[in-house]
């Protein structure tokens, strides 16, 4: 507990105190992120050291000046980095999106996942892989198919909760009836689709970063770059909302406009890293509760702590899948409950009081 | 600046909720809206700050209030609705702060930390700065949403049932708060209120609504009289008069038999 000070210089020192100590935070989770990124390109079936992994990274953003062991730049460059920095842009966009959901809809359940929009790309790939001749359902089909049932999904819940008034509730209920009614017609499909076609479906489900490569990493990168900072931009509005929409309204906050935007900006996000990645869940709706329990639910910091604390369990999840029953590797989108769990159960039981 | 509302009107889909509403507050002067339950106190404070939008004109200044633009409202007018949703995750100190929305752009400087300490010290709740907001009492998470409208630095000040939740002392406390700061900063309150002693002891006048109407607007001694009550409450009352300020004992239902 914070130490309370009773005359005014304190209150205010404290304060800014806490305001530093936020930006800390992230900065330390950054470092984290960066040693843990070396060591997951060092590890795998041909190991290299850290060193040569710095090298190699350097070699190639400034040529010329490093010499590298070509073996160990070739295994970073084509098939290691991409898929790290994947892991690391993946994860800080799913819990951003997941922080912005949460807070814009005051629910704590709130997250890609629960809103339909994962299940809604996850009926997309399954309605390329099953329905669509096995000439045509390319890796490209299922991308744009997955990104575009996503964002059907995204325009349904606002279409529907329109109808209500764009109140978090009804765009919750709008939210989870897409859904049960995408994973319903995801299982009809599975139904009806053939041992193969069933098992690339799952397979899609389960969540992969096996199939990144620069030109994806490039995309999805765009995506999150360009909708975190509308988003960060947005967090006094973010934090009216919490207060109830009638007092955001009276802090001159535009509700509904302000909450379909933000709403349009996490689906976005979302949709363009699950179309590629497959169903990876829980880090949307579990970093930015464990954001809140370190640092608080000021969304000026905790948006981007948020995305940070994804893309630490993403890249963590990630490197522990394929290095823990390796040669086998362990789908991401498992790793990361079983790695974000305990986690969050050691804070969630450490910390008593009601936080949310 | 003067709040001036004339011939105001709004439907909730067919049901008129208010017809023809006209009054005024002046800076400085906490008024009070009384009427029994569905009497249309809340739609009244709602329409004014815009938050519902009314047939009939609502100046503030020189200003019609539904021709700013919704942060220039903001900056004028600050809103405490009844149901008192806290932040989450939120200390009070933060709370408070995002009062201050309508004044800044994205960081957080010296004169807005000034500010809401200054105003925690004035309500004497600065010992919860950093307690979160969901950790505290209902008596003392309505002073946090008064300083989050204080720090708004409203000429305007509107409250809905301020003190309905809460237990006599901080009745008294939180009326204390808004009279001072009314008088302080030339604030003009204006309060939903169902307490008609609170009312008579703390504000310049009221206005008595009843179906929609107003039946009297006047200082409380002028306007809270026993036959008033009987009419718009049906209840007998007593109003007697202790040190120049009325009195009101609720007798019995109209109709029973005391």
């Amino acid at each position: 507990m914070t130490p309370v000070g009773r005359d005014d210089e304190t209150i205010g020192g404290l304060f800014r105190k806490m305001q530093v100590e936020r930006l800390l935070f992230s900065v330390a989770l950054l470092f984290c992120i960066f040693l843990l990124a070396v060591v997951s390109i060092a590890i795998g079936s041909a190991g290299i050291d850290a060193g040569d992994v710095l090298t190699a990274v350097l070699a190639g953003i400034a040529p010329g000046h490093f010499t590298p062991d070509p073996m160990a730049y070739t295994i970073v460059w084509d098939l290691r980095l991409h898929r790290v920095l994947f892991a690391i842009v993946a994860g800080f966009g799913l819990a951003v999106a997941g922080a912005v959901m949460q807070g814009v809809l005051r629910n704590p359940l709130a997250s890609p996942f629960t809103l339909g929009i994962a299940s809604a790309a996850s009926f997309g790939a399954a309605l390329t892989i099953i329905v669509l001749p096995a000439a045509v359902s390319s890796d490209t089909a299922i991308v744009i198919s997955a990104f575009s049932m996503s964002i059907i999904a995204a325009g349904a819940i606002y279409g529907l909760s329109r109808y209500r008034g764009i109140t978090s509730e009804s765009m919750v209920l709008a939210g989870i009836i897409l859904m049960y009614l995408f994973g319903a017609m995801t299982s009809f499909l599975q139904y009806t689709g053939t041992t193969e076609q069933l098992q690339a479906v799952v397979f899609w489900m389960f969540g992969s970063l096996q199939r990144t490569s620069w030109e994806k990493l490039a995309l999805v990168t765009a995506v999150v770059g360009i909708v975190t900072p509308l988003l960060i931009w947005r967090s006094w509005d973010l934090n009216a909302l919490t207060l109830g929409d009638q007092v955001a309204q009276s802090l001159g906050v535009r509700v509904g406009i302000s909450r379909t935007l933000t709403m349009v900006a996490a689906s976005l996000i979302t949709a363009s890293i699950i179309c590629f990645t497959g169903t990876i869940g829980f880090i949307g709706l579990v970093s930015p509760h464990i954001t809140r329990l370190a640092i608080g639910g000021d969304h000026r910091y905790l948006i981007v702590a948020s995305g940070l604390i994804g893309a630490l369990i993403l890249l963590a999840s990630d490197s522990l899948g394929r290095t823990l029953l390796a040669p086998q590797i362990i789908p991401v989108g498992i790793m990361t409950s079983f790695i974000g769990i305990p986690f969050f159960l050691y804070l969630f039981m450490r910390r008593k009081e009601e936080y949310w | 600046m003067r709040l001036e509302v004339q011939d105001l009107s709004f439907s909730y889909e067919k049901r008129q909720v208010l017809d023809g509403i006209s009054l005024a507050v002046e800076g400085g002067e906490v008024v009070g809206v009384l009427g029994p339950n569905g009497s249309g106190k809340t739609t009244l404070i709602k329409c004014i700050n815009h938050i519902l939008v009314p047939e009939g004109s609502v100046r503030f200044g020189d200003r019609d209030i539904g021709s700013m633009h919704p942060v220039e409202r903001a900056r004028r007018i600050a809103y405490v609705p009844q149901a008192l949703s806290v932040g989450m995750a939120m200390s009070v100190f933060e709370s408070v702060m995002i009062g201050r929305r309508p004044h800044v752009s994205w960081g957080i400087g010296e004169d807005d930390i000034a500010m809401v300490t200054a105003t925690l010290g004035d309500l004497g709740i600065q010992e919860l700065a950093f307690r979160k907001v969901t950790q505290i009492s209902g008596g003392e998470r309505q002073k946090v949403m008064i300083a989050r409208a204080l720090v708004q630095d409203p000429a305007l000040l509107l409250l809905d049932e301020p003190t309905s939740a809460l237990d006599l002392r901080h009745q008294l406390e939180v009326m204390g708060i808004l009279r001072f700061h009314a008088e302080r900063k030339q604030i003009g309150v204006l309060l939903a209120i169902h307490d008609l002693n609170l009312a008579a002891r703390f504000c310049d006048r009221v206005v008595i609504l009843s179906h929609g109407r107003v039946r009297g607007d006047g200082p409380p001694a002028e306007i809270l009289t026993e036959e008033m009550i009987r009419e718009v409450y049906g209840v007998r009352a007593m109003v007697t008069r202790e040190s120049g300020i009325s009195v009101i004992v609720p007798v019995s239902p109209e109709g029973e038999v005391p």
